[in-house]
This record gives structure tokens, sequence and C-alpha cells, in this order.
């Protein structure tokens, strides 16, 4: 033992034993450099930009807070927060309602239940893009499908994509067709893992079909609808190929969304400061709804 | 005769070393001839275009400039909106990845100018070494050549392509109601009402309704009134006049009460496809969206379609006018080969294809003086009579400024609100209001 433990204080007292973690640091190297590069140095950019009166193919000028100054009193601004909540919230609640009911449809087993359950989650495969591009032909007032489907039975023809009533709520149509499919699949998931036990005991206590989703289901799901929540959320806030390939935020700016607000300062204005300040904000913004669903998590953990 | 009597082993090393001295003795002609297309072959250039009938033909007939000057080329065409923003980022990286770059002069003449991201073209359209003895200068229209120019003097890109606003007229529909060409705005919108029957979905008018597309219809219209322009001599914006709101009712008459119902989000492929289902009687647009509706596999209009210069305004008569044209990236190691492919991009044979082929106006003159090839077109004759007429009553149809498209998205928003039934002169003296900080920080800052 004696001997042991003098070998090992000769080893700590070795310098070059003693220095051999140093050397760790080339290994962590190159994940470090990658970090700084895609995520740090971007970042970090971003908040100079931000500080900065920067137009692309002009100078560059320091004005500390300025752009979000301006980003506080500028209207245009102010609505496409609104508007982006207003088309989260529609586009987080309609997809988490109706995948939830496709889930427990789908749970139970009936013919061709595989391929019903294929077909189901077939949109998700489908390019946004390309989805748009569809999408945008069948809402046209006068030579689109849907019009016509609604005329030939009998319905009043909408305005769809070209009303700015209606536009919010059709862009919302196309994100439920998409992404309906995906909450379908988390809740899936979450079914088939569920204990049978509390079913068995239901049973025998003489539950209504109600009860066992109100009081059973519904709570031993609650972590997988909110893993969903959590994603579509995300998923709505950064919504924009969908939006910009159908209205490019029109008509006028009825449908123009942060993301919108944003392409276009930087990308069609190429005001590129005062983009970057719209890029911390709205950062800001989905680090703080993050927050709230992982507390919403958490909480529905302890309350389990 | 049997063939192998005939080849014999001399005459075949006569042919091959005859094969072989071919390219070098037409490279010897052309350098007698005083100019070489060959003089920079085996070299590559880069260039980006944007998407459009144009760069079609360019991207089709490509291989002919590469035969006859051994340059390859690697030619991209992409949407007009993502390729502002490509040339624009990797101009500002300062090692743009094209040599050759086309713009649209009504949106990105100053920004490129005021950046001298693209090399002047005069030198070398002096240099009888570097320029082709029949590449012909003096062809380009005067008008469009001075609408390239910079204000500075500089001529940093070519033009290739005027765009003039005409209207496209529905001749059956308009004959059904026994009514002639509208020569004044008045006419057209009096035309227009008559014409519309929503209950067959026949409308007397179809136009840009879409933010920002539309800014053009409502310069179109301020072109027939006294002031004409959206800026004053001394740059100063003069949106909300009661010229400008003249144009803006003319604007809200025709798209509210003649025009279907949606056209607030309609661009120019929504009135296009509208208008190629005979759903709408007139369509004020430009000149280059004619192709499709003569195509009989496509459009129902095909052979019914006629062509007009755009009415008179109340006090004046002009047409917008739009151009493009190609630039060489300063920062390009190949201002040579990249000059050469210019001079045959908007050479005359390819300019006479954009118009014979309904790709728009060509920016040389020569094409409209070829009477053979235009009987041969599948165009009527009022089709190039208009295009001549209306270069002759052509005017920028858009402020020559650096937040050009802030400034259509902005009078954009407007418009689309009046279409909605919002009051015009409201909407635009609030659109004028928000636009004009970001025009007079433009002109400080230049």
């Amino acid at each position: 033992m004696s001997i042991a433990l003098s070998g090992v204080a000769a080893a700590g007292a070795n310098p070059r034993r003693r220095n051999y973690a140093r050397h760790y640091w080339w290994f962590v190297a190159p994940c470090g450099v990658v970090v700084f590069a895609t995520i740090l140095f971007p970042w970090v950019f971003t908040l100079f930009m931000s500080v900065h009166d920067w137009k692309l193919g002009g100078g560059r000028s320091f004005i500390g807070l300025a752009n979000y100054q301006r980003l506080f009193t500028d209207e245009r601004f102010g609505w496409a927060v609104l508007r982006t909540l207003y088309y989260t919230a529609l586009a987080v609640v309609f997809p988490m309602l109706l995948g939830t009911a496709a889930a427990l449809a789908f749970n139970r087993k009936f013919p061709l239940r595989g391929l019903a359950r294929a077909i189901f989650i077939l949109p998700m495969m489908a390019t946004p893009v390309a989805v748009a591009l569809v999408w945008t032909m069948m809402f046209h007032p006068q030579l689109g499908v849907l019009n016509w489907l609604l005329t030939s039975m009998g319905l009043p023809p909408s305005l769809w994509v070209y009303d700015a009533n209606t536009v919010i709520p059709t862009l919302v149509l196309v994100e439920v067709w998409h992404w309906t499919p995906l909450v379908m699949l988390i809740v899936l998931g979450g079914l088939a893992s569920l204990p049978v036990d509390p079913y068995e005991a239901a049973k025998i206590d003489g539950a209504t079909p109600l009860q066992v989703l109100r009081h059973i289901t519904l709570p031993l799901l609650a972590p997988f609808l909110i893993v969903a929540l959590i994603i579509r959320t995300i998923d709505a806030l950064k919504a924009f190929d969908t939006i910009y390939v159908i209205t490019q935020g029109g008509p006028g700016t009825s449908s123009e969304t942060i993301n919108i607000f944003l392409y276009l300062n930087a990308f069609a204005y190429y005001n590129m400061g005062y983009a970057s300040a719209v890029v911390v904000v709205f950062f800001l913004i989905i680090v703080a709804l993050a927050m709230l669903l992982l507390w919403a998590r958490q909480h529905f953990k302890d309350a389990a | 005769m049997n063939p192998t009597e005939w080849i014999t082993r001399r005459g075949v090393l006569g042919a091959t070393t005859a094969l072989l001295a071919a390219p070098p003795m037409i490279e010897t002609a052309n350098a007698q001839s005083g100019f070489d297309w060959r003089r920079f072959r085996g070299q590559r250039i880069e260039v980006s275009l944007t998407q459009n009938p144009r760069s079609q033909i360019l991207i089709s007939n490509q291989r002919e400039f590469e035969e006859m000057t051994g340059i390859s080329v690697g030619a991209e065409a992409i949407p007009e909106q993502q390729h502002r923003q490509k040339f624009a980022i990797e101009f500002t990286s300062g090692r743009p990845s094209f040599d050759v770059v086309g713009i649209s002069l009504h949106v990105s003449k100053l920004q490129i100018g005021r950046a001298k991201w693209c090399t002047d073209l005069t030198p070398m359209i002096q240099d009888a070494s570097l320029t082709a003895p029949d590449f012909d200068f003096a062809d380009y229209g005067q008008g469009i050549v001075e609408y390239a120019r910079q204000a500075d003097g500089r001529l940093d890109t070519l033009p290739e392509f005027t765009d003039y606003f005409i209207m496209y007229y529905n001749k059956e529909l308009l004959a059904a109601k026994n009514l002639g060409v509208p020569r004044s705005f008045d006419e057209m919108v009096d035309s227009a009402r008559k014409l519309t029957d929503p209950s067959r979905q026949i409308y007397g008018n179809v136009g840009r309704g879409l933010r920002n597309a539309n800014v053009v219809l409502w310069t179109q219209f301020l072109l027939g009134t006294a002031q004409k322009d959206t800026l004053n001599a001394q740059r100063q914006l003069i949106t909300d006049t009661p010229d400008a709101i003249e144009a803006g009712r003319i604007y809200q008459t025709l798209m509210r009460d003649c025009s279907p119902p949606g056209s607030v989000g309609f661009n120019w492929n929504e009135c296009q496809t509208t208008f190629m289902q005979g759903r709408a009687a007139m369509w004020i647009d430009g000149v280059g969206f004619a192709a499709p509706l003569e195509d009989r596999t496509r459009s129902r209009v095909a052979g019914k379609v006629g062509y007009a210069v755009v009415p008179r305004g109340s006090a004046s008569h002009h047409c917008c006018m739009f151009g493009t044209s190609f630039g060489i990236a300063e920062a390009s190691q190949k201002k040579g080969p990249a000059w050469l492919y210019l001079q045959w991009a908007s050479g005359k044979a390819n300019q006479l294809r954009y118009l014979t082929g309904g790709a728009g106006s060509p920016a040389r003159t020569s094409p409209y003086r070829n009477e053979e090839a235009i009987k041969a077109s599948r165009f009527p004759r009022d089709f190039f009579d208009t295009l001549v007429e209306s270069a002759a009553i052509s005017r920028p149809g858009l402020p020559i400024i650096l937040p050009v498209t802030e400034f259509r998205d902005t009078i954009g928003t407007a418009l689309t609100n009046t279409i909605g039934g919002a009051d015009v002169a409201t909407e635009l003296k609030r659109a004028t209001d928000a636009f004009r900080p970001i025009l007079e920080a433009s002109e400080r800052a230049a």
C-alpha cells in the first residue's frame, strides 16, 4: 500500500504528468472553432451590427441603441409582432387539437391502420416552398380549385389570401395541413408508451371513455404534449417560407410577420443595422416563450 | 469506284493537316480584319442573370458565343428579387463569384453606381482591339444609354432591354360592346365600367394590386398629369400633391370598380393569367409579357389581342420606361473575356431574337428596322408599331433613388389600402410622410 501511494505521489510530482490535461485542449479545439465560427461569431457580429447604421453597399456609423429605440416607435414593427403572435397562436392551437385527435384515432386498431397513418403523414414530407406554390394556385380567386369547389357546393367564393381579413387564417390553414402530422406522431409515440394498469383500474371502476381521456390519458400524455407544443411554437414563430412564397407579407402589410419584416429590412432595403436589432429583439421573444413553455413542462412533471 | 481505291494514305495525311491548320488560319483571318474574337480562348467566365425570357434566349444560344470565342461560360438565371440580393451581398463581400451581372436599371443603377461595383465600359468601347468593328455603339437608343449612364458620366453597364408600359386589350370583348381603343384615361375608365360584368366574371380591367409591384401602375397614371414625376427638381418627394391624388383616384377606380376580386394580391403574373383566360378586357403592363398571350397552347386570347400605347392623361402623354443592362464586376480578373460576352449578349443578333421572340423591346434600334424579321414574327404589326410609338413618349417609371424598394413598399401599401376603400389623399399623405425621412437620409448620405 505504501509502495502504491508513494508511486502515485511520485507521479503527481512528475511535472509532465501534472500538465498532461493542458494537451486535452487540442482535442476540443476543432469543436471550439466550429462553435465559435457558426454560433458565437454570428451572434457577436449581429450585436455589433445592431448598434450601427449599416447599409449594404454604403458606409456604417456607430449609433448606439438608436436602432432599438426606432423599433419601439416603429408602428409597422409593432403590427408585425402582433401578427406573429396571432399567427403563432392559431398555428399552434389547431395542429395541437387535430394532431392529438388524430393520434387518439390512429392508436385504435382498425383495418389498414398502417396505410392510413402513412397517408396522414404525407403532407409533412413535402417541401414547404413547393407546397406553398401549389396552395398559391389553389387560392386564386377566379382560377383556383378551392373556389370552384365552394361554388360547386353552392357556397360563396372566398378571397383567401387575396383579402386582408382572411389572409392569416388562410395561411394558418396551410400550416395546419402541413404540420398536424408532426403533432400526431409525437402524441402517438406517447400513447404507445403509456402504462396499461391505470386503464384496467378505470375499467374495473366503471369509468366512461370520456373520463378515461380526461383523467388518465391526457395527464399521462402531458409531457409529450408539452414537447409538441414547444416544437410547434418555435416552428410557427419562425415560419417564413410559406408566408413569403404565398403573400410576401401582403395584401399591403396584412400578413407581414416579424420574419418577413426582418427579411425585407435586411435583403430588400439593405438596412443591415436595423434588421440586426430586429433579430436581437426577436431572439429575446423566442427565448422568453421557450422558457415559459419549459417552466410549464417542469410544472407538469412536478405535479405528476 | 471502290472507296478503298480513292482513299489514299497521302490523301488522309493531307486532309488531316488541313483540318489541324484550319483554326489558326481562321484566327489569322480575324487578326487581319483587326479584331480577334478568340484572343481569350481557353478562359472561363461566370455570368449572373435575372430569370426572364431574355436570359433564357442568351443561355440557350450560349454555345454560339463559346464556339466563336473559345471562352467557356458558366451562366445562372435567378428570380429577380433573389438575384438583386445575391449580387448586392456578393459585391459587398468584395469578391463576387461572377464576372458579368445583369441588373435592373430602375432598381439597382444608383446602388451599383455609388458603390462603384461595376467597371466603366467607356474605355473598352473606345478600344478598337477589344471591340468588334460591327459592335456599333451608335445603334443603341440614346434614351436608354443616358438612362444607364451614372451621374458622374461613367457608363458602368451596357443597355440590354427597354421595357415600356403598353396597353393590351381583348379585341373581342371591346367589339362586343362596340367600344374603340381608349385614347385617354377618362375613356379607359368609362370603357372599363361598361365592360365589367361580375355575373359573367368578365372585368374591364386587370392590373397590379400587390404592394410594391403596384406602384408602377400608379406612376403610369401620374405620367399623364402635369407633374409627371414623383420627385421635384430639388429631389424632394411629391407624392401627395393634387396630381398624385388624381393618379391615385384613377388607380383606385379601375382596381376597385372594374377589376377582378382579389386584385389586391395580383402581380403581373396573376394579371397575365387573368387576361390570357379572357376574363379581362384591358391590361396596362410591360411589353415583355406579350409572348404567352399569343401562345395558342396556353392562351385563350391568342390572335385576339390588340396592342396600343397607353392612353393620354389629363395634361400629358407618356408611358413608363424601365431598363435592364449588363455590367462587368470591378473585382473581376477577366474583364476582357467578360467584355466580349457583353458584346455578344447585347449584339444585334440577340437583340433581334428578343424582339421577334416577344421577349421584350431591345435596347438597340436596328431590330425595329428589320422588316423581314418582323414580317416573319408571330406578333401582329400593331405590336411593333406600339413599341416604336411608346419609345417616343417614354419616361422613367420610377424615381432614380437608392431606397427605391422602400419607396415602392411604402407607396404600394397606401395604394393597396385604396383598393380596399381607403381615402386616396389620406393614404398618400401618410405614405409620403413615412417615406420622406428615409429619402432625406439617403440623399444626405450621398
